[in-house]
């Protein structure tokens, strides 16, 4: 057994290596990235054999991932809560053809939105799904609750969600870890028929995974994840998930508070402890991080018997993430006054680094848009939506990964011409080149910027599928070789670069302009290792 | 024995080696540590913060509650005040003096720096000359905490050996170098508060 100071995603990653998982899939998302980079860097894993390329997208790592468990060895999937909007489809039916190696699904949310364009909680999609969820409240337990969910898949044959948030993600602790297992050798599902989801089979299928609810719920009461600690003071009984409780402990301890809780780090909720905290107290309050998902299931549609506070009735935000302030106040603890931020102190937003590719493209774009006017810009996720904050101004959407050139595209149809979209190329390889298709298809007069930086850039660099593919992938899917432009988004060749994006506003049909530079970081990252190593 | 620590600055500046280099420090020294990053879209040149709690007993929360920080650490003197709401009535600023400017709004610098006097415990040190006078511009941040080292119930030697580790890989100049900025921040500091 050893010690590691780990994040909570460096701790899943050794959990799952210890485990004997085979594989890990996934796509860069804050805050999940590092769960892949760690196995990625893991002298263990490359020695096991562990697959951990990246995936082009959560879709494609979900499948990839339930296609190792039918091979029988046990799988890893990772992405951020809107990754598996993307991965939603092989999820849920995932959950109908069950598994057969231990296959865990990992999805770090992120309430707040401190890098990302919603907060949904992914704790819905669990339930939605019928599958067991796992919610640890810190590194420890997260590195504990992947060992325990490889049995709990194996043992029940389904897929089990691993959820965290951002600050479990990203915060470090002391883990010690376990006794390794071994990988599972080859083997195909006792059942053939078992993953083929024709009707006639998924509706027998479906009845299994209805049937094994309430193994489920048997299992988050006896399982020993989720702990009723008695307390003396029954005015309130305490239900803390996943991280809210160290919040709520944080108080326990500063103010000596001594209500019952119940700790819950395992989903469906464990009706039993429910009933008995609910029945030995005077009213619950709910700490959860994310959505009120426990606060409505304990509430009821109508009447329920029990008084349970929470984000519902104001007892806490309704969004937002918690922290240990917030709880002190749904306690009723009297906080004296904080000192204030001086009001000379201004807002630091986030903003492109010096010499950043992307911040010459929007300069050129702004300069050839300028005789159409605003309001025609769609971009995507990634650094490049920072064009959207001053000086730059130069963009008008950011939905979700592949909107861009989607948006345009209605938008043309609309007749909003010129229709500009701005995609990264991670970004295209991951749901853009379809929406390119949609477009050659019916001809529509769009124009597509992908600014090139050669890496997945907000995520800290990791490898880009698209390098070194994109003009074979826009010309396989029919866009005139005319109209796949290249510029090098350089200050000295500004004039050219307007130049260019003008001649393909006036185009009437599909135009890709490939503005391609390599991503200042990434390019510094290199030049140091390089002279490093001449140094040795 | 418990210390909240509120590290700040301007992504990109360093400050995750400060948190490193404290964290291995206390595991050499057994402690229970809880620290909170941020990663992802503000560390491109945003307001960044990481939590740092260290303690002889097990750590509950991974933030820092409001008025319970110890010391605020901060490698840029604007980001020093922006957690002020977070010090304890007592605790301790420790900031940088040379200001990192890429937003058009930034204050005045002498005005932060009486905002920053108004605060009885404070210590201001120019990390980024003691950086380069030690021949290491990259290295402000380890003169930053060395000027807040006495602050932390950690002994010497122990953040010696906790930078040593962090540093190890990029060879022994490197070790060296950050030791010596290390010290002359500690130095620095006491000098502060003997002026």
């Amino acid at each position: 057994m050893q010690k590691y100071l780990f994040l909570g995603d460096e701790a899943i990653a050794q959990a799952a290596i210890d485990a004997g998982m085979s594989g890990i899939y996934a796509y860069p998302g804050t805050p999940s990235t590092e769960i892949t980079e760690y196995v990625q860097n893991s002298k263990e894993a490359a020695e096991k054999g562990i697959h951990s390329e990246w995936s082009a997208n959560e879709k494609t790592a979900m499948e990839s991932a339930l296609g190792m468990s039918y091979a029988g060895k046990r799988s890893m999937v990772c992405m951020k809560h809107v990754g598996l909007n993307v991965a939603a489809d092989p999820f849920m039916n995932a959950a109908i053809t069950g598994i057969n190696g231990g296959m865990i699904v990992t999805v770090a949310d992120d309430p707040s939105m401190h890098s990302s364009q919603n907060e949904q909680d992914s704790r819905y999609y669990g339930k939605f799904a019928l599958i067991p969820v796992l919610e640890p409240s810190n590194q420890q337990e997260a590195y504990d609750l992947v060992h325990y969910g490889f049995e709990l898949s194996e043992k029940f044959k389904t897929p089990v969600m691993l959820r965290i948030t951002t600050r479990l993600s990203h915060s470090r602790s002391g883990v010690e870890s376990r006794e390794k297992r071994k990988q599972n050798p080859l083997a195909l599902p006792v059942d053939l028929s078992q993953f083929i989801l024709l009707p006639s089979l998924a509706r027998e299928r479906y009845k299994i995974l209805l049937r094994s609810q309430s193994d489920f719920e048997a299992e988050s009461d006896s399982s020993g994840n989720n702990k009723y600690i008695p307390g003396k003071n029954r005015k309130t009984g305490i239900i803390a998930c996943g991280l809210a409780y160290n919040y709520y402990l944080e108080n326990k301890i500063s103010n000596h508070l001594d209500y019952p809780l119940l700790k819950i780090n395992q989903y469906p909720l464990p009706r039993k402890l429910i009933e008995k905290i609910a029945s030995e107290t005077d009213e619950l309050l709910i700490l959860e991080e994310g959505y009120p998902l426990v606060e409505e299931s304990l509430k009821g549609f109508f009447n329920s018997p029990y008084k349970v506070k929470g984000r519902l009735d104001g007892s806490l935000p309704r969004d937002g993430e918690l922290n240990p302030n917030l709880i002190a106040k749904a306690l009723g603890i009297k906080e004296a006054d904080f000192p204030a931020v001086p009001e000379l102190v201004s807002a630091r937003p986030p903003a492109f680094c010096k010499g950043c590719s992307h911040s010459d493209v929007y300069l050129a774009l702004n300069e050839a848009l300028a005789q159409y006017g605003k309001g025609r810009v769609f971009s995507d996720i990634g650094c490049y939506t920072l064009g959207a904050l001053a000086p730059y101004n130069a963009i008008n959407s950011c939905v979700d990964m592949g909107a861009s050139i989607t948006m345009a595209k209605g938008a043309a149809d609309a007749g909003l011409l010129p229709a500009v979209a701005v995609i990264g190329d991670s970004t295209f390889t991951h749901s853009g080149m379809t929406g390119l298709l949609d477009a050659v298809l019916e001809e529509t007069s769009i124009t597509v910027i992908i600014s090139d930086n050669s890496t997945t850039g907000m995520t800290g660099g990791q490898k880009s599928s698209a390098t070194g593919r994109l003009r074979q992938i826009c010309e396989g899917l029919g866009v005139e070789k005319d109209h796949i432009r290249f510029l090098n988004p350089l200050r000295k060749y500004h004039l050219e670069n307007i130049g260019i994006i003008n001649e393909e506003l006036l185009h009437q049909g599909v135009s890709v302009i490939i503005a391609e530079r390599e991503c200042i970081q990434t390019a510094g990252k290199r030049h140091r290792n390089l002279s490093g190593l001449k140094q040795k | 024995m418990k210390t909240d620590i509120i590290l700040s600055g301007v992504g990109g500046q360093g400050i995750l080696s400060i948190a490193a280099a404290i964290g291995m420090a206390a595991l050499e020294d057994n402690l229970f540590l809880k620290q909170a990053e941020v990663h992802g879209m503000s560390q491109r040149g945003g307001a960044v913060q990481s939590h740092l709690r260290i303690s002889d007993t097990e750590v509950a929360s991974d933030l820092i509650p409001k008025g319970k920080a110890d010391l605020i650490l901060s490698v840029e003197p604007m980001e020093s005040l922006r957690y002020l709401p977070w010090l304890n009535p007592s605790g301790w600023l420790v900031s940088n003096t040379e200001a990192f400017i890429n937003i058009d709004n930034y204050p005045d610098k002498e005005e932060i720096y009486s905002e920053i006097r108004k605060i009885k415990n404070h210590i201001l040190i120019d990390a980024d000359r003691i950086a380069v006078e030690a021949g290491s511009a990259r290295s402000s941040n380890m003169a930053i905490l060395g000027a807040a080292s006495s602050l932390i119930p950690i002994s010497h030697e122990k953040f010696h050996s906790g930078i040593r580790k962090i540093f190890e890989r990029k060879g022994e100049d490197m070790v060296k170098l950050n030791l010596m900025v290390f010290d002359a921040g500690r130095k620095a500091a006491s000098d502060y508060l003997s002026r």
